[in-house]
């Protein structure tokens, strides 16, 4: 069931959209925001412009910046009903890279406190 | 009971098309192809995220050793960032290039790729190797397994991505930009966007959190 | 030269591992011999080692699973027998580093080189039929993910002959694991031998998440998929999701052993429950890999042998991918106890507990199908009744465990093992060989022999009780688990009836044995001419058995769920369709080659034969490269060819 319209077609992250100027502009404008949230995340890190206790989550805020910045203007990640199954193979990437970053830290933060290590 | 010959009324159109909702029959190749490297990719992002957690886990357990912020040296690592950010962008255009079959502006974009991506492993390399003169290799400390672990997979994965890279210039040269080449360049850039988005988070939450 | 390889590797002081190792090893060159005499490797070569055709990779992998079957069996009969025996004075026949490294051997066989290519297998042959289409996304690669499993089973047992398996239980944990505790060659055979058929799952994941999600029937919608396929999707799912967690945990092992890093040393910082907590990470993860696929091959068993469509096939669906998620918010149940307090044991008691939930779901779907249906009481669906019951009960004392008090008291006890025996057994196992038997038909043409399917069944279901039941009760007594000595003889009559029970499993394994035996010899009487023996529902048995090489000449066109089952009813009249030319996967080497490789590599690594582990990567980065250039990939299989082969078979099918 090869050739039926474009339009019906599933799309794949990273497939290339057809018109030019369109896709130059969004790297482009990619390029521009990931800078701009590089930098900031550099200036968030060595200066107290954000208030110090908050530059953890400063940090993280960022970083999902650059990274949706690269979803969405380098990997064409969109939100339209063809993009459905590329969505929610990275929601459930997401989720489970979220379970096990997050969950080892509580649990073995959980297990040091009960748990001390002897010192050497 | 009749077992009739499955007849598939091929010529009439199917009514319910891929919407996302998947009846239009098996998908083009290229599709397939991008949507099971995509599934590739998110296992790879899976490993990465367990030697996350051993970093986070681990990162304290300096064992009276040298910690992240006596070590790691920020300007070396926001030049790294910007060589494989900029990497990134021309891989985009060079991605572009071949979509448009310009296989001569798709060269000088690999190129400019490949360099940007080496230039990124000089500084690591160096950066590694300073720190093991210093007696901040691996074997010292916890934390230091974990840094160097974290961080050297992903400059494993980019020197291979270099290594896939010269390997897809090579099939160009030799086979010009045809549909099975454009499927192999399509999951490179897939490859090397995912390891800048890595990259993200090891600048995040290795450099910039332990630098503090 | 040969690293830390010498001739003290092969066992001549332990004579049970040297007589074994001899016999298998005797085994194994009679069977070369043989082929090579009759000259069967040409044949062998181009129709099933080279084949990238699924079916024949299911039937590939299905036999890695049984044959394994029969080394990890062996290795339960030796510890059951053990524990009969060396109780109060007595020693036993097996030294405490033998029978360490049996209860290891046992639980990584069982779950890695029996459960998974039992179940990899099953869902290779039938998902591709079952949504209508020719082959996986991805057909090299799924060779090359059968082989590198294949790798992973020849080093293991490898390990039975060279050297030693490691002694350190199927989890391997640090820092017994480590070096300073475990020096031998026995940890890196484990290790290496489980990341390199490691790739290999994952690649399957990667495969069947597409196949499922991008190649289906046209008109084949998610909601009129069968429900096997949606259970294999959640539990490819899950591959994707759980595998690289665990490579992460080998990796970081490896690295401390091999590059003296500190992940999970005791000194210089390692934090040994790490490596725990991202083993049971994978682990559990790993077990709903296991069973989801199995309750899929219920499904279908219960319909189709029922005469009725699936019960609330959405609420099935919804079941499924709710067990898909949860599974991975309760792994650390396995762990309650190593001090992470009581907030955190809570949080994981209490989804541990909801995780029973879905799986209640499907238990009532199944029995509302079956309710005032036409049951036709096959070999399948006694393993199905047998399965609905025995895992009731090992569901519940499932949660039972996952009451963090009650773990307390039960964790790493006999009871534990009881329960996981009693999951594994009665949920894995009996539905791989409800699996079998049903599809065994479709794959070769001809149905097994049901007396004996169904004497294999009886002996399964009895020898389980009495191998297992006894263990929950002397869990409750106090026993732990990996005793290789019994301290109190009060526990003696319980562990006979154990021990009663293993050879009643065995004799099941016999009937299986004789009915596999007996059905080829007698396979004229019960040749499967139409393509459907049980009047099934989906798109399997449209085809012919054996499906030809395309499995379909035109992909059928859905346009419910039991896509089959409808077409048969609305009886489409037979039209003969205008036949296309047929594209079709080549056969590839590169999935052998590569795993040859893979062995070669796994070995030098275990035993430190540096310059053999540069040439066996180096040789295996070629095979992909020359894969990756190469083109080409497909044959044509003429219209005209494929008209002729459907006529003679509907001939076959017509006169009645």
């Amino acid at each position: 069931m090869e050739g039926h319209d474009h339009l019906f077609d599933d799309r794949s992250p990273g497939v290339e959209e057809h018109e030019p100027t369109a896709s130059y502009l969004s790297y482009t404008a990619g390029l521009g925001f990931a800078i701009v949230a590089t930098i900031a995340s550099f200036v968030v890190s060595q200066t107290n412009l954000l208030w110090p206790p908050g530059i953890p989550v400063g940090l993280v805020v960022l970083a999902f910046a650059q990274i949706g910045v690269h979803l969405v203007f380098f990997l064409h990640l969109g939100s339209g009903p063809d993009n459905t199954n590329n969505i929610l193979a990275l929601a459930f990437g997401v989720l489970i890279v979220f379970l096990i970053i997050g969950g080892s830290i509580w649990i073995i933060a959980n297990l040091n406190a009960n748990m001390p290590m002897p010192m050497h | 009971m009749t077992t009739a010959t499955i007849d598939t009324g091929a010529s009439s159109a199917p009514t319910d098309v891929a919407r996302g909702r998947g009846g239009g029959g098996p998908a083009p190749k290229r599709i397939v192809v991008a949507y099971g490297f995509w599934i590739f990719i998110l296992s790879d992002i899976v490993l990465f995220s367990a030697l996350f957690a051993a970093y986070a886990v681990l990162a304290r357990n300096t064992a009276g050793g040298p910690t992240g912020a006596e070590l790691f040296n920020l300007r070396n690592v926001f030049i790294e960032t910007m060589c494989l950010l900029l990497s990134s962008y021309t891989c985009g255009l060079g991605a572009l290039s071949a979509e448009r079959r310009q296989p001569a502006r798709f060269l000088v974009f690999a190129g400019l790729t490949f360099v940007l991506g080496a230039a990124f492993l000089v500084i690591e390399s160096l950066e590694f190797a300073g720190m093991v003169a210093k007696g901040a290799g691996p074997s010292r400390s916890a934390f230091l397994s974990a840094f160097f672990t974290l961080v050297g997979t992903h400059g494993a994965h980019v020197a291979s991505g270099l290594l896939w890279l010269a390997y897809m210039v090579a099939q160009v040269v030799a086979k010009g930009l045809r549909a099975a080449v454009l499927r192999r360049l399509l999951c490179w850039s897939l490859f090397w966007h995912a390891l800048d988005i890595v990259w993200i988070g090891v600048l995040t939450l290795v450099y910039l959190m332990g630098a503090r | 030269m040969l690293g830390r390889l010498s001739w003290s590797a092969i066992p001549f002081e332990e004579p049970i591992a040297l007589v074994t190792g001899l016999v298998v090893v005797f085994i194994v060159l009679a069977v070369l011999a043989l082929v090579t005499l009759k000259g069967w490797w040409p044949y062998l070569w181009r129709e099933w080692l080279t084949s990238v055709d699924h079916k024949r990779l299911g039937i590939m992998y299905v036999v890695l699973g049984l044959v394994m079957l029969l080394r990890g069996y062996s290795d339960a009969i030796m510890m059951r027998t053990q524990q009969a025996i060396a109780i109060g004075d007595t020693p036993g026949y097996l030294p405490p580093e033998h029978y360490n490294q049996i209860f290891s051997a046992h639980g990584t066989i069982m779950i890695f080189f029996v459960a998974m290519p039992l179940v990899i297998g099953l869902m290779n042959f039938v998902v591709p039929l079952q949504l209508g289409v020719r082959d996986v996304a991805f057909p090299v690669l799924n060779s090359v993910s059968f082989w590198l499993t294949a790798t992973g089973a020849l080093l293991i047992n490898l390990s039975l002959v060279i050297g030693n398996f490691a002694r350190t239980s199927w989890w391997n944990y640090p820092p017994l694991s480590e070096l300073a505790y475990s020096p031998d060659v026995g940890v890196d055979y484990y290790l290496w031998s489980l990341q390199i058929s490691g790739i290999g799952s994952l690649l399957t994941g990667v495969n069947f998440v597409t196949t499922i999600l991008k190649l289906r029937a046209p008109g084949m919608t998610y909601f009129r998929m069968p429900v096997f396929c949606w259970t294999a999707l959640a539990a490819n799912l899950l591959i994707v999701a759980a595998f690289p967690v665990l490579t992460a945990a080998f990796m970081m092992l490896l690295l401390d052993r091999y590059l003296g890093m500190h992940f999970f040393t005791n000194d210089a910082g390692g934090n040994q429950m790490m490596y725990v907590n991202l083993f049971w990470a994978w682990g559990h993860p790993e077990v709903y890999i296991l069973i989801l696929p199995a309750f899929g091959i219920y499904s279908e068993v219960v319909a189709t042998f029922s005469g009725k469509g699936l019960f609330s096939y959405r609420s099935m669906v919804l079941a499924t991918l709710g067990i898909c998620i949860l599974s991975f918010m309760v792994w650390l149940h396995h762990f309650f106890t190593m001090g992470a307090g009581a907030n955190v044991n809570a949080a994981f008691g209490i989804m541990s507990s909801i995780i029973a939930v879905p799986t209640g779901v499907k238990i009532f779907n199944w029995l509302f199908t079956m309710f005032r249906g036409r049951i036709v009481f096959t070999t399948p669906i006694l393993y199905a009744i047998g399965f609905m019951v025995t895992f009731v009960i090992g569901g519940m004392t499932g949660v039972l465990l996952a009451v963090p008090p009650v773990d307390f008291v039960l964790h790493n006890s006999a009871f534990l093992v009881a329960h996981f025996h009693n999951v594994i057994i009665g949920g894995v196992v009996f539905g791989v060989f409800a699996g079998y038997n049903y599809w065994f038909p479709k794959a070769f043409g001809f149905t097994l022999d049901e007396r004996f399917g169904k004497a294999g069944f009886w002996c399964w279901l009895v020898g389980f009780y009495l191998a297992f039941t006894p263990l929950y009760v002397l869990g409750l007594k106090g026993m732990t688990r990996r005793l290789q000595h019994i301290p109190d003889p009060s526990w003696e009559p319980w562990l006979l009836v154990a021990e009663v029970g293993a050879v009643v499993i065995f004799c099941g394994v016999l009937c299986q044995i004789a009915q596999l035996y007996v059905s080829i010899r007698t396979r004229e009487r019960r040749r499967d001419l139409t393509g459907d023996p049980w009047n099934g529902r989906t798109l399997e048995w449209a085809t012919s058995s054996p499906p030809p090489v395309y499995n379909f000449a035109v992909l059928p066109h859905v346009e419910t769920i039991d896509a089959f089952w409808h077409m048969k009813r609305t009886g489409r009249p037979p039209v003969a369709p205008a036949y296309e030319t047929i594209e079709m996967p080549r056969n590839s080497p590169t999935g052998f080659v590569t795993a040859f490789f893979a062995t070669v590599t796994g070995f030098a690594l275990i035993w430190h034969i540096w310059w053999l582990v540069i040439l066996g990567l180096l040789a295996a980065t070629v095979t992909v490269l020359v894969f990756g250039w190469s083109e080409h990939r497909e044959h044509e299989i003429p219209a005209g060819e494929i008209a002729q082969r459907e006529r003679a078979r509907s001939a076959l099918r017509q006169p009645t």
